[in-house]
């Protein structure tokens, strides 16, 4: 890299022809999907300059989805923490619950541009399938949606709500149950009815040009946070965070200020048990590059190349890989990427029911947990955005069970006002050890 | 220089028939039964060996093929057995040419160069490597080409003419038309259908053309062993292991199969004649 600023100009321009960031990305599919994949390209490449084209996304994304979302300040929160001014990006308050919709607005619209009739979509924690499962009935598609069999357990009312839309759920049994396996089931679907169907991904990972192609389509919430904050701010926020599973709420933040180098950013991976127990979700902070779904990326595997299972509380986080552009975001250091563990994020989702009355997801739940390590440490003048990908409710089940099995092994900060402030050093201490007692325990 | 692949095909051809090509998966059930498996093919009558490299996610694979992966992985399979597998195979048939077949992500971690290097040395002839369409032969296309190692590429009923050259460029051995867009273990198309997809590949290419997918009867490869340079079956193989009742059943049932199917293509072109 001949400078800092000639990188910094270069980290929003990606990909290149061949759908590669650096090492990242690609298109590594069977022979059978290459010529659509090839014609996806094209209308995807057609959507991102055509005028009617765009106005038909934005007037669906006002009216249906609902957007703007709102970039919220979150008052109590920030005072507790007692140091970085925090603002939420409120992607949970979009039609269906999460950012998740953005996408699939954009790809069902691009889907009858192609003249497809079915839909078919994986799906982790339930949020992208929903989404999907909306859009489908919405535009009157056919509609079947492949997910994990654990992950319909963890997950059980977003499998009701798909179902009461119309769509088709089917459990998938091979593997482990989870994400990767409701993906590679997909593909195989896919491959078999390459003609009708069309693959709604949900997030910026698979083969070029879905990548870029759900960036594209997420980079809305970083278009808006950016005008946001400036008309509340005056200014850019000087950070920015975002949880990752696959990255794309975290690509759809970034990516718009990405070239702005004041801005620093931080994406949250799941740590699970913690990444030493090997029971994690966490694909740049303790995978090898490896390809995988149509993409190389970092991925959890062993050393013959096989790939390991994801851990995490959070079934939106559950996969062992990462968006392409983000494995290259890392090796070029432009955005950090941390993660946080199961307890950690648990803890997290207890203070934002109770300081904001708001119910995160649990996956947004790990970049409010990372934010508590931080926060306090920053100045107040220091602006904190961070996305919240989308809210909680589906995780009653998961959370209520996790508390049963692990104890609510630390206290709820007294959450009055005026006692706030003088608890808030204390209870930022247990996470490390206890979470890995925990883990230890199962 | 001829590789075995050609040598064995040109030999084929001369004798006016197709080669059966079998697919078994190395480590299924177990390294030994595997292997056991391996050195009886040719003699029950295999031309081409196709041998699986087990991986996590063979997305482009049926259930069958999927849980012969797992098995194998179960019983601690890697691509180094793979490869001893092989050399023990040659330190008794120096002819049978030997193509492994599976995903790019082990072949990637084990180190392209280091692979292909110690894929030569074991015997191996060709590669088949499902995710590694033409747009990145610079992966592993050219450098086993380079190594003397046949990659041979898959053609596809959604191949079309336009873009067939393009599959067809860096490809060597033979091309191996899927004769279905699906999975491996679907349900077959008809012959007639296949025929008319041999006849618009023939025109693109003078490679021969093996045709699998779908092919589980010694009446189904003597269908398409009429036009067809090759057959292969893979699903219907690894069903024998799946079902039998014990290891040492697997393998003989197998070899069973393959002298019924080796029959039907060796009767293949004497029915029409």
């Amino acid at each position: 890299m001949s400078s800092a600023t000639d990188a910094i100009t270069r980290f929003s321009r990606g990909p290149d022809a061949n759908g590669f960031y650096g090492d990242f990305g690609g298109r590594f599919v069977a022979e059978t999907l290459m010529p659509l994949i090839l014609e996806l390209e094209e209308a995807w490449e057609w959507s991102r300059t055509d005028e009617a084209f765009r106005r038909e996304l934005e007037g669906y994304q006002r009216d249906y989805i609902g957007r703007a979302t709102p970039l919220y300040y979150a008052q109590r929160l920030t005072e507790h923490l007692g140091g970085a001014k925090i603002y939420f990006k409120r992607e949970d308050l979009n039609h269906t619950g999460a950012h998740k919709i953005n996408n699939c607005i954009g790809q069902i619209l691009l889907a009858r541009k192609m003249g497809k009739k079915r839909i078919i979509a994986e799906t982790g924690a339930g949020m992208h399938g929903v989404a999907t499962a909306t859009v489908a009935a919405r535009f009157g598609m056919e509609c079947v949606v492949y997910m994990g069999a654990t992950d319909i357990e963890r997950q059980q009312p977003n499998v009701f709500r798909m179902k009461l839309l119309g769509a088709e759920v089917i459990p998938v049994e091979s593997g482990t149950g989870t994400l990767k396996d409701a993906m590679n089931e997909a593909l195989r679907d896919w491959v078999t009815n390459v003609d009708s169907t069309f693959y709604l991904i949900g997030t910026v990972a698979g083969p070029h040009p879905y990548p870029a192609m759900v960036r594209d389509f997420q980079s809305v919430i970083g278009r808006e946070t950016r005008e946001q904050i400036l008309e509340k701010e005056g200014r850019l926020p000087d950070t920015l965070m975002a949880c990752i599973g696959g990255g794309s709420n975290a690509m759809g933040l970034f990516h718009p200020m990405l070239d702005d180098e004041s801005v620093r950013m931080i994406g949250v991976e799941a740590a699970g048990h913690g990444i030493e127990t090997g029971e994690h979700a966490a694909s740049l902070n303790g995978g090898e590059p490896g390809v995988l779904h149509g993409n190389r990326t970092f991925l959890l595997q062993s050393i013959d190349g096989q790939i390991t299972d994801a851990h995490s509380v959070s079934a939106g986080l559950d996969y062992p890989g990462i968006g392409p552009e983000h494995a290259w975001l890392h090796t070029q250091k432009r955005v950090e990427y941390v993660s946080i563990t199961d307890y950690e994020a648990i803890q997290a989702f207890k203070l934002c029911c109770e300081l904001e009355g708001i119910i995160p997801a649990l996956e947004s739940a790990h970049s409010l947990a990372h934010l508590r390590k931080i926060a306090p440490e920053l100045p107040e003048d220091h602006l904190i955005v961070l996305n919240m990908s989308g809210r909680g409710d589906k995780d009653m089940a998961s959370v209520a069970n996790w508390l049963e099995q692990h104890g609510d092994t630390e206290k709820l900060p007294n959450t009055t006002v005026e006692a706030a402030e003088p608890g808030r050093i204390d209870d930022m201490q247990p996470p490390h050890d206890v979470a890995k007692k925990t883990g230890e325990t199962e | 220089m001829a590789t075995r692949i050609t040598r064995r095909l040109e030999a084929l051809k001369a004798e006016d028939r197709a080669a059966l090509v079998t697919f078994t998966m190395a480590g299924d059930p177990n390294y030994q039964a595997s292997l056991d498996t391996l050195k009886g093919l040719p003699g029950a009558g295999a031309d081409i060996i196709e041998l699986g490299m087990p991986f996590t996610d063979p997305m482009a694979d049926g259930p069958s093929i999927q849980k012969a992966a797992l098995r194998a992985l179960k019983g601690q399979h890697t691509q180094q057995k793979t490869l001893e597998m092989v050399r023990e195979f040659r330190r008794e048939d120096q002819d049978t040419p030997i193509v492994l077949m599976g995903y790019y992500n082990p072949i990637y971690r084990y180190g392209v160069e280091a692979f292909l290097k110690d894929a030569g040395e074991a015997g191996i002839d060709g590669l088949i490597v499902v995710d590694l369409p033409p747009e990145h032969d610079g992966e592993l296309c050219l450098p086993a080409a380079r190594a003397g190692i046949d990659f041979i590429r898959l053609a596809t009923p959604t191949t079309d003419d336009k873009r067939l050259p393009r599959v067809l460029e860096n490809t060597s051995g033979f091309i191996y038309y899927v004769s279905v867009a699906g999975v491996t273990g679907a349900a077959a198309p008809t012959p007639e259908s296949v025929e008319r997809s041999i006849t618009r590949i023939r025109a693109h290419t003078d490679l021969p053309i093996a045709v699998g997918f779908g092919i589980r009867s010694a009446e189904q490869a003597a269908a398409i062993g009429r036009f067809a340079d090759a057959v292969v079956v893979g699903s219907a193989l690894i069903s024998c292991i799946e079902q039998a009742d014990s290891v040492e059943a697997g393998t003989r049932d197998v070899h069973a199969l393959v002298r019924e199917l080796s029959r039907g293509v060796r009767a293949a072109r004497l029915a029409t004649a």
